[in-house]
């Protein structure tokens, strides 16, 4: 990656994970990304491309069957060395995760108010009493009118964009300088998503807050992300400007991924994404690819950078 | 590689259809038993309620003999009148060997067996839910050697052993609740295992390790408050079963003679004279409080145990 001017926040380098069972499954391989402070990192990709366990590699999520080699580096500290305990002090203070299904995020038998109030509890080792006042004012912060009524709520009792925002709330409590959302807008309907969608950019002009975006809504990371990674089967394929990405991608799976969308022409690309377990040879992609060359089903291309932004593709020298 | 990757699929893939069509055949069947029986459903429920007030109105009378027996009782139960008397306006249910009222002894050894009951089942209650929970939770070695060791002590057959303990300890009602306790927590721990395993994987308790809260603080706010509802039908079946041991040891001579339960006065009719006189106002009222009581709280603890099994089949139903 090329040096910039402001620090980086995140950076991974050459990581791998593969899960073990029966047969070793490698699902994530030579994905190296950084993010700046108070930037927004969009991955994108076909579900069952691995988006979500470079979230869980980052937090410490991952199941215990699991290998992983590499570096997380998290404001110069190497974070897949670090054991639970060091890690528990990470999460929430200096990372959060808004994760897929916000209902099932929040405890059903606490009040909205009480879940809001507890990293402060027990990080801050603030009072009851003060702690829901700040839960209070998050909830205002979060757009919510009828704060003093809500924090009485129960996650139940809510709508799943209401629950969102509970989450995201409850999340950015503790001011984190990486959030890391994790399908945000998966299940929410359009007016759900546009509001998350002013709560996220609140949080990025307000705060300063890093964001590691994991969505296949394409549109929704237009609107938000500065630099977008596309992943496919596992690797970084494109890595660019949010805007030259949408304007002149170079992958032809890029490409393949913007003509399927409905203002483009809703044109999908032929055929599945691999399964993991037994990746083509050479190029990932050369089975679906309109423009593939004899060395592509037979080499494995490198992840290249050409002003600015990095592809992994041969046409591109 | 890849091609036996597919047949496998295949084969899932048909298994798949297989159970689908399964499902399907039951699914008219168990609709048409649904609306036939549901009259009778519905008369089973309503008599299952009225089981439930039942037991609950019994519960709280022995729980009240417990809590204030000298309201209860006629006389002190170390008062002496005239020993083997019959029942009589005086006495209501007689008198035993040494002249003690045996209506005030009935009443007053309330206390002493309940006593017993709830004391061992919360001891059996607390070790099996911490035990349970840390095997649930932290998975792994710890597990393996938790549950190991759960059932090395469901292997151990209880009476005996308890019968061996009270013979070298000095039989007092401490060592009974503790013996009992510390005997009995195997299938608590067992479920609450299995509770914690589940909801481990639940997504607020993943987003509870991401704010970066302590396992502690996990278990005992995110999941134990979870779990509840499994665990207070577990806790009155522990104390029913308790209080049964509890009788069973005391009528074998092995309880506490100082304090009375309905266990020793049991034993004491049998040992004293009470079954070859046919004194039956003497052995008679012991057992069937000790019958009521249990079965009271036995039916207790199932109505919460079925109210649990409805709450999650809504559960299923909503999800």
């Amino acid at each position: 990656m090329k040096s910039h001017a402001s620090s980086t926040l995140l950076e991974v380098r050459d990581l791998e994970v593969s899960f073990q069972g029966i047969e070793t499954v490698t699902v994530l391989s030579g994905i190296s990304f950084s993010i700046r402070e108070s930037e927004t990192l969009a991955l994108v990709g076909e579900t069952g491309c691995g988006k979500s366990v470079v979230a869980h590699t980052i937090m410490h999520l991952l199941p215990p069957e699991s290998r992983v080699k590499g570096a997380v580096e998290f404001k110069g500290k190497n974070l897949l060395g670090l054991n639970e305990k060091e890690m528990t002090k990470i999460r929430g203070k200096e990372i959060a995760i808004i994760f897929q299904d916000p209902s099932l995020a929040l405890n059903p038998v606490y009040s909205i108010g009480h879940q809001l109030a507890e990293p402060l509890r027990v990080h801050q080792k603030e009072k009851k009493k003060a702690a829901l006042s700040r839960a209070a004012i998050a909830l205002k912060c979060m757009s919510f009118e009828n704060f003093s009524e809500c924090i009485n709520y129960y996650p139940s009792w809510c709508s799943g964009g209401m629950n969102q925002r509970f989450l995201i709330a409850a999340s950015t409590m503790l001011n984190p300088a990486l959030l890391i959302a994790d399908e945000p807008s998966k299940g929410l309907d359009k007016k759900c998503v546009a509001e998350l969608e002013t709560e996220l950019k609140k949080l990025k002009v307000e705060r300063k807050t890093s964001l590691l975006l994991i969505s296949h809504d394409l549109g929704f990371v237009q609107r938000l992300a500065n630099r977008i990674a596309v992943m496919y089967a596992g690797e970084i394929i494109e890595l660019a400007d949010s805007s030259s990405v949408f304007e002149k991608p170079l992958h032809p799976y890029t490409r393949g991924l913007l003509n399927s969308l409905p203002e483009k022409g809703f044109i999908p690309i032929p055929g599945f994404s691999p399964p993991l377990n037994s990746p083509p040879l050479g190029c990932r992609f050369h089975p679906r690819c309109p423009l593939r060359e004899k060395y592509c089903i037979q080499v494995h291309p490198e992840l290249k950078e050409i002003d600015g932004r990095a592809v992994r593709c041969f046409l591109y020298p | 590689m890849s091609q036996s990757a597919c047949i496998e699929g295949s084969c899932m893939k048909e298994a798949c259809v297989e159970e689908n069509s399964e499902k399907r055949q039951e699914k008219p069947g168990f609709k048409l038993f649904g609306e036939v029986s549901f009259r009778s459903f519905r008369k089973h429920e309503s008599s299952l309620a009225l089981f439930n007030w039942i037991s609950i109105l019994l519960f709280t009378f022995f729980l009240f003999m417990a809590f204030f027996p000298s309201s209860l009782a006629p006389y002190a139960p170390e008062e002496r009148f005239i020993p083997y008397e019959a029942p009589s306006g005086r006495h209501l249910l007689g008198t035993n060997d040494i002249g003690n009222d045996i209506l005030s002894e009935l009443v007053f050894g309330a206390r002493i067996s309940i006593t017993v009951g709830f004391a061992a089942a919360l001891i059996s209650t607390l070790i099996g839910t911490v035990l349970g929970l840390c095997a649930g939770y932290f998975r792994g070695v710890l597990d393996e050697l938790l549950m190991g060791f759960t059932d090395v002590v469901l292997v151990i057959p209880k009476i005996p052993l308890i019968i061996v303990l009270g013979a070298f300890l000095r039989p007092s009602i401490w060592i009974l609740i503790l013996v009992l306790g510390l005997l009995s927590w195997e299938s608590t721990a067992r479920v609450t295992r299995s509770k914690a395993l589940q909801l481990r994987e639940a997504g607020y308790v993943k987003s509870a390790q991401c704010m970066g809260f302590s396992p502690y603080h996990i278990m005992t706010s995110d999941i134990f408050p979870n779990i509840i509802h499994v665990l207070l039908p577990k806790f009155m079946l522990a104390i029913a079963s308790a209080m049964i041991s509890e009788a069973s040891l005391s009528f074998l001579g092995l309880g506490d003679i100082s304090l009375k339960s309905w266990g020793i006065m049991l034993s004491f009719a049998f040992f004293r004279g009470g079954f070859i006189r046919d004194m039956w106002w003497w052995y008679m009222p012991p057992g069937i409080c000790i019958t009521f009581c249990v079965l009271s709280i036995a039916l207790v603890g199932f109505g919460l145990e079925a109210k649990e099994k409805e709450y999650s089949e809504e559960g299923a139903n909503i999800s």
